[in-house]
């Protein structure tokens, strides 16, 4: 099982966090407590998946970013964008124009993250032909659901597709495109990628079943958002755009970062596209029991709408998608009447893409195990058991944990005490086993001196 | 530990509810991921048994530092010839329940497949008591 630890993009601002619990409650992955009036990340069970971005009603919660004016330590500039990115401006807003605005910003080059969608799917077909055995083949194209995989269903890991993200097949053809070309060693060229979500930043940061990242810097979708409108308000109105070359993605390769854009690419019979996390959670119960038989592939992704839904982008999804579906259909119309050819930038190299395609073993790393001797996680789960029977099921977060059946955890792993329940601790009182100045002390620890002094004063 | 679990007849809404049950226990005392597998196939496949093919009965859960034992105890028909029913492709299940995608007659085969110790008695007219064990190394 892998040990070293998850780098997470996902931050606490522990001077604005008012240890409020919307973001504990939320968490998928019980990723989460409350300890001294802040909220406080477990960084085993965190899969990065941003729902407790979403709810922070003081934006507590942040996301690392690479400075924007690091680009310009490079000769050259890549952006890498997803498809989504154009998607959340006007439609009278063109993709050239933006492209436009993006080289103005500071980039020298601007690629789409989808331009290697018909590589990636290449090679996932042919990954599917060659491990006949392997079913469901799981998509890594989000990086929320490998982690989550990784943690709480470890035993589906090994059916994991172990191909690079279609992200990575695009900044390694980029990267060596423009060294041939312009004669440039690696460390003059910059490749920056604009992120619709947390756990793309992760996944860049510290890839799963790879050595070493292979982009250079990560911006985040809605800072990048506000300068491109910013420059298109400084154009105004009467902006006449001159055209620009821009990429020529596929349709299909547009369609991709849609929830069922992978799926109806791929060769497998009977596949299954699920979004959102608690769905996608849902279902792989069942796969994982294999109560649902006859399933080849499946396209899993942690966000409502995939990624029109990342926490960073900056519309409402559904605009989004039907943005994004718009283009892709006029894509498709041009590709029908042969004014834009389906051969794509990469092909030249897929030959060298598909040579470079696997990565390493994409290992569990489960955040339910109690101990790695099964006779101890025994005992622990006998008390665990002993302890839920107490606790009154209510899952009110008073404790600091999000469920009762998570305190009876923490208890038992010792980050945690019987007393923290106010169940127990008024039965405590009650008996005159306890009194006031006991139980407010405890709710002090958890919750916090400012909050518990705020209290009386206002009294 | 010990765990118990009730299973109704024809109650296929809740089948698989007490597999998934052991399923989450077994995740989180390190027990490797393909035998937590081979436990919840085997166990699925004897729930649904008395879900399917019974009126019902008992799951029996023991798990100790080596291995698991499970008692799937229905009252029921009862299986008249065990050697044959353990032949893959022989079913005694009605039409109504092949109709929901049960009774292949591949149930207590592929119990078999998935368990290290496999034992099934039976009294017909009164019910079938399956035992399993697997074995965690």
């Amino acid at each position: 099982m892998e040990k070293t630890p998850f780098f997470h993009a996902l931050k606490i601002d522990e001077d604005t966090c008012i240890g409020c619990s919307h973001c504990m409650k939320i968490c998928p992955t019980e990723a989460l407590r409350v300890r001294d009036g802040k909220a406080v990340l477990m960084p085993d069970r965190c899969i990065d998946c941003g729902n407790c971005f979403k709810v922070c009603p003081t934006r507590s919660i942040y996301i690392e970013q690479d400075d924007f004016e690091d680009i310009f330590n490079y000769p050259v500039r890549v952006a890498l964008i997803p498809a989504v990115f154009f998607g959340q401006f006007p439609n009278d807003i063109t993709v050239s124009r933006i492209y436009g605005i993006l080289k103005d910003l500071g980039f020298t080059h601007v690629l789409e993250t989808e331009s290697s969608i018909p590589v990636y799917t290449a090679a996932k077909n042919k990954y599917a032909a060659e491990n006949p055995d392997i079913r469901p083949l799981i998509s890594t194209f989000c990086p929320a659901i490998v982690r989550l995989i990784q943690v709480k269903f470890p035993g589906l890991s090994e059916n994991l597709i172990p191909l690079r993200a279609p992200l990575d097949i695009s900044a390694m053809y980029i990267r060596r495109k423009i060294k041939e070309e312009m004669e440039l060693k690696d460390d003059q060229i910059g490749i920056f990628y604009i992120t619709p979500c947390a756990a793309k930043i992760a996944a860049v940061k510290s890839p799963v079943g790879e050595e070493k990242s292979l982009v250079d810097g990560v911006i985040n979708m809605d800072s990048l958002y506000n300068r491109v409108y910013h420059e298109i308000k400084k154009q105004g109105h009467g902006y006449k755009e001159q055209k620009l070359p821009v990429s020529q993605l596929s349709a299909d390769g547009v369609l991709t970062s849609l929830t069922n854009g992978e799926r109806r690419l791929s060769s497998a019979h009977h596949s299954y596209s699920i979004d959102e996390i608690h769905n996608v959670i849902e279902f792989l119960e069942k796969v994982e029991n294999e109560e649902i038989e006859d399933v080849d592939f499946l396209e899993l992704r942690a966000c409502d709408q995939s990624c029109p839904g990342g926490i960073l982008t900056c519309d409402n999804r559904f605009l989004i998608c039907e943005r994004v579906f718009g283009r892709a259909r006029k894509i498709a119309d041009r590709e029908r009447k042969g004014e834009q050819t389906k051969d794509h930038e990469l092909q030249e190299e897929s030959n060298y893409l598909m040579r470079h395609m696997k990565v390493g073993e994409i290992k569990p790393r489960s955040m339910l195990v109690l101990d790695d001797n099964i006779a101890v996680a025994l005992e622990k789960m006998k008390k665990i058991d002993e302890y839920r029977a107490r606790l009154p099921q209510t899952d009110c977060g008073i404790c600091g944990a999000p469920t009762c059946d998570a305190l009876a955890r923490d208890i038992v792993c010792e980050d945690a005490e019987l007393t923290d329940c106010v169940f127990i601790q008024r039965n405590l009182e009650a008996r005159g086993n306890m009194d006031v100045q006991e139980s407010l002390k405890i709710m002090e620890v958890i919750w916090g001196k400012a909050k518990m002094n705020d209290y009386v004063k206002n009294k | 530990m010990h765990l118990e679990y009730q299973v109704y007849e024809a109650d296929f809404v809740n089948a698989g509810a007490a597999s998934s049950a052991i399923k989450k226990t077994l995740k989180q005392l390190n027990v490797s991921p393909q035998i937590i597998k081979r436990v919840v196939v085997a166990l699925y496949e004897a729930e649904v048994n008395a879900i399917a093919h019974a009126y019902g009965g008992t799951i029996y859960a023991d798990i100790e530092p080596d291995k698991i034992t499970l008692k799937v105890v229905d009252t029921g028909p009862g299986i008249p010839d065990i050697d044959w029913a353990m032949q893959e492709g022989n079913s005694t299940a009605s039409p109504e329940v092949r109709n929901m995608g049960f009774g292949a007659g591949m149930g207590l085969p592929n119990i078999q497949k998935n368990v290290d110790k496999l034992n099934v008695t039976s009294t017909v007219g009164v019910g079938t008591t399956v035992e399993m064990e697997v074995n965690f190394v």
